[in-house]
């Protein structure tokens, strides 16, 4: 077999993903089901003469990489819901302070200590607003290994690129499914570095002050420019300031560079919806069972299509809402109690179309939950 | 260079009250700074939230001011990542000891190259003046109106049992030994702590008949003494100034380069 064929989990090709995409630093703390990321990057890392550290709970792994990725560092941390809940604050400085880290949270199922070892896909919201005040997020997802890498590699890119916080929102079912993974060779998928002010030693930069393309380029702690960092309302120069022109412009700006890039971040496969009367959106491990019902009831004739998200934040609406045009009912196949079921029944022109399959008791939604409420849906009785 | 070209001073004036000891502390880190020779791109000072945190914000240094209680933890992020750098983390006895409390113990077993600074009033200021875990006990705070009956945290006992390889203790009124200590601090490889005993006049001396700076820092005069002194066998109730611990053990990133030589030997 080729050095670069594995047979691993999805929590080792994400690790892959991280350091193909240039992972030099990573904090961490043991939490089922994501410990084997740490695991791995505990000796992946020095190898590549990167840096792991396990700290001394979730809040200091999250600002410990927020100071690392100041260093000028590609940084991620990996947790797991009990665990995502103690990063939120952190996270929102990371939001606020501008600084590009990556989140990854296997999910379990909550809330609480809730169900460690077992599946769940309950902090779609919890990433979307888990950290306190108005602001945007990006999170993406995947339901197999080789996806999990893409999406890695991906999270990194966009980390940079729009300086943000990226959440990969995996599951248990992902997390620790065994499947093989192919490792692509270096520059086959693009990577985006960190972007340096071209500004030189003592000529005052400005680290707020996004170019014209709304990028804001760094300057590492350590370098020649000295600049002030703070999860505080903050001007051009990063001082603290309460002046509302201020405030508002800032409000925005963190909104605005997300939101009105959601489509340049939209990630997402489709499976047979040319012709789909019935369209079934999932994601994560859930859409596994939803391909499987897709390709099985195809080979019967039915006219079944998959919309799998990739990235769930920021919601694709306008992509679901094209997708689903002409479908007669919407299926939306996650196991939770209809996070993203909300979100499709506010992007098409007829919520009244839109069901739920889902699962909540902490095992994978099988293909027969699914084809059960199809057979609801069509009237034809469980 | 000039201890006013450490200062910037585009953020001025500060927040802190009339009589407040904190710009004392901020006066005696840019002098030690100054002595030690340092270049200002060298130097990363990480803060958290309350008073004593916006000391970051007015100084030209690399300066991170983060969430309450976290700064040791973010600046183990820029420490290990970039180990060249020379890291300050001034706290308040709240930020470093109650909410940080964590992160403050663990820094110091990992004994990794940081000068924490705790700039300990024994109260929380910027909130308006409840009792800190440095309040000990019969302190009247806002949250403590029948005063308190919690008992205090002494940061010497506490910074020399969690493993911190550099421990010291001054006040606002020594402020030449505030200055050398803070220099030994810097120059020290491995966690350092210097706890600086320093007047809140607007809550604490408020609230508790302590009076105004001047009578606040007398009583630090008063009621202090060098460690080992014959005064503090005379008077237990004296407050030791000086160094308590000063040891080489192995220093966290140093110990680290290790690993990776350990991990690439292996390849």
């Amino acid at each position: 077999m080729k050095s670069n064929v594995k047979f691993v989990q999805g929590n080792e090709a994400c690790v892959e993903g991280a350091i193909y995409a240039g992972l030099k630093f990573f904090a961490g703390y043991p939490i089922t089901p994501s410990t084997e990321i740490a695991e791995a990057l505990s000796a992946r890392l020095p190898q590549v003469g990167g840096k792991f550290i396990q700290m001394e709970d979730e809040i200091a792994s999250m600002c410990a990489i927020i100071g690392a990725s100041l260093t000028g560092h590609k940084v991620m941390t990996a947790t797991s819901g009990p665990g995502f809940s103690l990063k939120q604050e952190a996270l929102g400085y990371a939001v606020m302070a501008e600084i590009p880290c990556v989140v990854v949270n296997v999910q379990r199922g909550g809330p609480s200590t809730g169900n460690p070892t077992h599946v769940a896909q309950g902090d779609v919201m919890q990433a979307r607003w888990g950290t306190h005040g108005d602001h945007a997020i990006v999170a993406m997802t995947a339901s197999n290994h080789q996806d999990v890498f893409a999406v890695t590699v991906e999270a990194f890119n966009i980390a940079e690129t729009y300086r943000t916080p990226v959440v990969l929102l995996f599951d248990e079912v992902v997390g620790h499914m065994r499947e093989k993974l192919v490792i692509p060779a270096p520059g086959e998928i693009p990577l985006v570095e960190r972007l340096h002010t071209s500004v030189p030693g003592g000529v005052d930069y400005h680290p707020y002050l996004p170019r014209e393309d709304g990028r804001l380029p760094m300057s590492d702690f350590g370098g020649v420019h000295r600049y002030n960092v703070t999860g505080l309302f903050h001007d051009m120069w990063g001082f603290p300031s309460d002046n509302p022109g201020v405030v508002h412009g800032l409000l925005r700006h963190l909104v605005d560079k997300i939101e009105n890039n959601t489509y340049q971040m939209a990630r997402y496969k489709e499976f047979c919806l040319e012709d789909a009367d019935t369209v079934l959106v999932s994601y994560g491990s859930s859409a596994r069972s939803a391909l499987h019902v897709v390709r099985n009831r195809r080979a019967r004739g039915e006219r079944l299509g998959l919309l799998e998200l990739q990235t769930l934040w920021p919601f694709p609406a306008a992509i679901v809402r094209e997708k689903c045009a002409r479908a007669r009912s919407v299926v939306v196949v996650e196991m939770n109690t209809g996070q993203i079921m909300r979100e499709v029944k506010a992007a098409v022109s007829d919520p009244e179309r839109v069901f739920l399959a889902n699962r909540i008791d902490g095992t994978l939604i099988t293909p027969t939950d699914i084809r059960n409420i199809l057979r609801l849906i069509q009237g034809r009785g469980v | 260079m000039a201890v006013k070209d450490f200062i910037r001073e585009r953020f001025f004036p500060h927040i802190w009250c009339a009589g407040c000891g904190h710009g004392i502390v901020l006066n005696s880190l840019l002098r030690a700074v100054e002595s030690l020779g340092m270049s200002k791109n060298e130097i990363v000072m990480v803060s958290g939230i309350g008073c004593s945190s916006r000391i970051s914000g007015y100084l030209d240094f690399h300066t991170l001011h983060t969430i309450h209680g976290r700064a040791l933890a973010f600046a183990t992020g820029v420490k290990l990542s970039r180990p060249e750098l020379n890291l300050i983390v001034p706290m308040g006895d709240g930020d470093a000891l109650a909410i940080g409390g964590n992160h403050f113990i663990h820094a110091a077993r990992r004994n990794i190259d940081i000068t924490a600074i705790v700039m300990n009033n024994r109260i929380y200021g910027m909130t308006g003046g409840q009792f800190s875990p440095l309040s000990g006990c019969g302190i009247m705070a806002t949250t403590a109106p029948y005063a308190t009956v919690d008992q205090g945290f002494d940061v010497v006992e506490l910074s020399r049992a969690a493993g911190a390889t550099f421990v010291a203790r001054s006040t606002t009124y020594h402020v030449q030994q505030l200055t050398k200590l803070l220099r030994e601090a810097i120059l020290h490889e491995g966690f350092s702590v210097v706890e600086v005993l320093t007047q809140c006049p607007t809550y604490f001396g408020r609230r508790n008949k302590q009076g105004g700076a001047v009578e606040m820092m007398n009583w630090f005069k008063d009621h202090t003494t060098p460690v080992g002194s014959k005064a503090k066998a005379e008077n237990p109730d004296l407050i030791e100034r000086g160094i308590f611990v000063q040891k080489d053990l192995p220093e966290y990133c140093k110990a680290y380069d290790q690993v990776i030589e350990r991990a690439q030997k292996g390849k």
